[in-house]
């Protein structure tokens, strides 16, 4: 009789070595778990865990440095790419990156985002783009989509008095500091497949050398979007994708040789 | 090494690059500009990190993130650039990571001036940012003072993982003095095993100032505070001269403090028993000297650029044992030695007791001064 020990296991899928043995505390449905994930998988194969410095945010994922497993710093609302900046220049051959969502970075944090982006600082940035605040509990975000409703737009963002969404990858790709910028979706599949390989391109352009790197990553909400899991990757997919268009926005000529 | 004529913020930049600042990260503001200017020429000749932000939350926290990988680094700014980073402060406070922050004080309220003054001493001494916490704060009166502070500043700030704010004002920023620099101090080989470098062979380290639970904040809290009582029990700095045999103390710091000392010696040589109490560092404060003063002088005159900020430490320390008077020049005015020797003059003779707030009596005397200059 075989038993189960004396089956030939070949391991296809486990948890990546760059992230931690432990649950997170993201609501069901909701896509950190995936991007973690994707950094996580994207480390390991390049086998840079262990010089890789995270800085996490304030915002859902404020707790990232539990789910990595890495060295992290956690810094104030909105002022990673600084923290990151100080990080990288005192230890220029570590890999440093942010993990942001959308009020860290495109709001409170809009000014040290596009100087980081300026100054060409080698680092890396994963953004969270979820259209919405999901920590302090759905409030309008800088990407929130007209009409949309939040906490703090209770009638649907009326961009007559609040204004209208901001696209942080094609503003950021106007920079000459910027190596790599690209925006990618987790609403399925084929998405999360092609997210991985930008968020690879994103960490070869640091070290390479080639300058600051961003990927932008559509990501759903469906707890403040007040809607089901399945809904809420169906909306990134036909509400949020034609506001906020895929593609790479900036590759340094450096990349194009790359295969990934 | 010999004495050299050196512009106070250049001197204090040298100096701490001397005392092995690693990382300089900062934003332009009159009067502590030339700090970052000289830091910008110099740190990269060192192969050292200097980066001009893009503003003073930047700046701050550049240096929190380049803190929290063990190496020394700070940051110069002034009064305006001060607020701005106290977002920053405190949340190098709350991961104690250390630091060294330099305020070249200016003249406010608001956009105020770019004169001199000593009216942030609220902001540096009694923290600033939100939250529990304590700076160590270190005030020294001459460039040489200053210099020779820096790695005491540094190695405060490792030694207790605490933020060291140096505070001058604007004239010792602008000042030229005779002063010798220290010799060049070796880089330390390894990081601290709290650092962030990479977890290579090691678990992962993580700095945050995140404790979510109320009851691990509260454990922090009261780690924060043991440090501070060791601090206050240890790192207390004074200069003192001439209070052997006073009737009269007058206390002053930075500048205040050494002009303070010029009117003292003229005093002295007309008779007058006065000594002076200078603090060095006013956190922790010189609580027990200036007790012992109390005991034995029959009145305390304080002298600052401010409002009488200090005044309210004093007060607090002598417990109305004697009068306790107050002079002051604020807006970005320095006092002149002949004002302060006319106020010596004036309390040497007063008998009269400080009815309520010396304050009251001080703003009918200086609304003279005031009234006679517009
Ligand atoms: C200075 C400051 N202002 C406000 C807050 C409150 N706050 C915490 S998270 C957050 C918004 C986070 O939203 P986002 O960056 O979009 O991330 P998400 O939670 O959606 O992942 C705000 C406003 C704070 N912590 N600090």
């Amino acid at each position: 009789m075989t038993t189960l020990h004396q089956i030939n296991h070949q391991i296809v899928y486990q948890r990546p070595e760059s992230l931690s043995d432990t649950n997170t505390h993201y609501c069901p449905g909701c896509t950190h778990g995936v991007a973690h994930r994707l950094v996580a998988e994207v480390l390991d194969e390049m086998g840079i865990r262990e010089k890789t410095i995270g800085v996490a945010p304030v915002g859902c994922s404020v707790f990232a440095y539990k789910y990595f497993n890495m060295d992290f710093v956690e810094a104030a609302h909105g002022r990673a790419p600084a923290m990151a900046t100080g990080v990288k220049r005192v230890l220029p051959q570590n890999t440093v990156y942010t993990y942001q969502g959308d009020g860290d970075l495109a709001s409170i944090g809009m000014a040290e985002i596009m100087h980081v982006a300026a100054r060409g600082e080698n680092i890396t940035v994963i953004f969270i783009n979820n259209a919405i605040y999901g920590m302090t509990g759905g409030q309008m975000a800088p990407t929130t989509l007209p009409g949309m409703k939040t906490t703090s737009s209770p009638l649907g963002r009326d961009v007559e008095l609040s204004g209208f969404p901001i696209r942080m990858s094609e503003m950021l790709a106007t920079m000459d500091g910027a190596g790599y910028i690209a925006r990618g979706s987790l609403h399925d599949a084929k998405h999360i497949r092609k997210a991985k390989k930008a968020i690879r391109i994103a960490f070869e352009t640091q070290e390479r050398g080639l300058g600051f790197s961003m990927v932008e990553l559509l990501s759903s909400c469906p707890t403040n979007w007040k809607i089901t899991p399945n809904e809420a990757l169906d909306f990134i997919a036909e509400q949020m994708v034609p506001v906020f268009p895929l593609g790479e926005f900036k590759t340094n000529p450096e990349l194009a040789k790359l295969r990934v | 090494m010999s004495k050299q004529l050196l512009k106070g913020n250049e001197a204090f930049a040298e100096a701490a690059i001397r005392a092995g600042c690693e990382g300089f990260f900062g934003y332009p503001i009159t009067p502590s500009t030339e700090f970052l200017e000289y830091m910008a020429k110099r740190m990269p000749e060192l192969g050292r990190a200097f980066v001009q932000a893009e503003s003073e939350v930047a700046a701050i926290n550049m240096v929190y993130g380049a803190a929290c990988t063990g190496k020394r680094v700070m940051t110069a700014s002034s009064s305006p650039g001060i607020s701005l980073m106290m977002e920053g402060i405190s949340y190098l406070a709350g991961t104690e990571v250390p630091a060294v922050i330099v305020n070249v004080m200016r003249g406010g309220p608001g956009l105020g001036n770019i004169a001199p003054a000593q009216g942030d001493y609220y902001q540096m001494v009694k923290g600033g940012g939100h939250g529990d916490y304590f700076p160590i704060v270190l005030a020294p009166a001459s460039v040489q003072e200053a210099i020779n502070i820096m790695g005491v500043a540094f190695d405060l700030a490792d030694k207790y993982r605490a933020v060291v704010h140096m505070i001058v004002d604007g004239n010792m920023g602008q000042m030229m003095e005779p002063a010798e620099l220290p010799p060049m101090r070796e880089l330390p080989k390894k990081p601290p095993n709290w650092a962030v470098t990479g977890a290579k062979g090691r678990k992962p380290n993580f700095l945050s100032s995140i404790y979510i639970d109320p009851v691990e904040q509260e454990v922090t809290n009261l780690r924060l505070l043991k440090r501070w009582l060791e601090i206050e029990k240890n790192e207390v700095r004074f200069a003192e001269s001439g209070l052997e045999d006073a009737e009269i103390a007058v206390v002053g710091f930075g500048t205040s403090g050494r002009v303070a000392s010029s009117a003292i010696r003229t005093a002295r040589e007309e008779g007058i028993k006065v000594g002076l109490l200078r603090p060095i560092t006013l956190a922790p404060f010189p609580e027990k000297r200036l007790e012992e003063i109390s005991k034995q002088v029959r009145r305390i005159l304080v002298v600052e650029m401010n409002s009488g900020m200090m005044l309210d430490d004093v007060n607090r320390v002598v417990q109305g044992r004697v009068p306790v008077e107050f002079y002051g020049r604020m807006g970005g005015i320095t006092p002149l030695p002949d004002e302060i020797l006319d106020e010596i003059r004036r309390v040497a003779t007063n008998r009269m007791p400080v009815n309520g707030d010396a304050r009251q009596q001080w703003i009918t005397r200086l609304e003279k001064i005031v009234g006679g200059q517009a």
